[in-house]
């Protein structure tokens, strides 16, 4: 799976204004509404949903980076975006350090295959250093874009 | 990579006996292992994975079909992609490497505990 298969353009935010997780979460939902990638009529929900996953352990991987995650009945394809928090945000993650990396992913229930591939791909781009500093150091959507492009090319890593 | 760290083990024999060099002297413990949960090795077996990883001290690997990790790394684990079904080989090198073997492999053969609700909004 590639990042075209699963991240919604319209959607990557860099610049977030957050400095929590609850409203970094929100922000990120918020630009999947606005993508049209959801329903607005679902985004509390989706937000709330995955907030109870961050209580289960804190999806920050480590290196500044965060995948916050959750199934969805509403959506019948594995959405996602990606988003970058120049500041970095609190994030409960292990290593202490905040995240200023997300990739924000929201699957439908029946589709484990989909999401455990996404993260596949996420996890294979992120080995790069330089890839992850590239994305950090984003000022604009387009640059994100360009970036994902390139991985999914292959310029990166693997 | 691994022909590094195999002489990197040699070169620190005399100061290190706990280096994770693989000397033939450690005792290698190692077990094929099966993902049983309907999720497969998403985040939270991983984590389950490293968490349980970290309590002992010998190196842990887990191989697919060629494709070696860390068992340390959750990155490492994510990139396996491993869905149900999916068996992998549990490796491990040092003193503990049968404990930790034990241990790691009681994740897989329970499912890492995981519920198979589908509707479950968690995953």
């Amino acid at each position: 799976m590639k990042f075209s298969d699963f991240v919604s353009v319209k959607a990557i935010r860099t610049g977030l204004a957050a400095k929590d997780k609850p409203s970094a979460i929100s922000e990120l939902v918020d630009s999947l509404a606005e993508a049209g990638e959801i329903q607005s009529s679902d985004r509390d929900d989706i937000i709330k949903a995955l907030l109870k996953r961050e209580d289960l352990g804190s999806t920050s991987i480590g290196r500044g980076i965060a995948v916050p995650h959750t199934k969805h009945p509403s959506v019948d394809r594995l959405v996602g975006t990606v988003g970058v928090s120049p500041q970095g945000v609190e994030f409960d993650s292990l290593d202490g350090d905040k995240v200023q990396l997300f990739f924000l992913l929201v699957s439908p229930p029946d589709r484990p295959g989909d999401h455990l591939r996404a993260l596949e791909n996420i996890s294979r781009q992120l080995r790069d250093d330089a890839f992850c500093r590239y994305l950090k150091q984003a000022k604009t959507a387009e640059e994100i874009l360009q970036l994902l492009v390139d991985a999914d090319n292959s310029q990166f890593g693997h | 990579m691994r022909a590094t760290r195999y002489l990197r083990g040699h070169v620190l024999e005399l100061g290190s006996s706990n280096d994770v060099g693989a000397m033939m002297s450690e005792p290698i413990s190692q077990r094929v292992v099966t993902v049983r949960n309907s999720q497969g090795l998403h985040m939270r077996p991983a984590d389950l994975l490293v968490k349980a990883a970290m309590k002992f001290r010998c190196r842990i690997e887990l191989e697919k079909e060629g494709q070696i990790v860390d068992a340390r790394s959750i990155l490492g684990l994510l990139t396996l992609g491993a869905q149900f079904g999916t068996s992998l080989k549990l490796k491990a090198v040092g003193e503990d490497s049968k404990e930790a073997i034990e241990m790691l492999g009681d994740l897989f053969d329970n499912a890492f505990y995981e519920t198979d609700n589908p509707t479950e909004a968690a995953i």
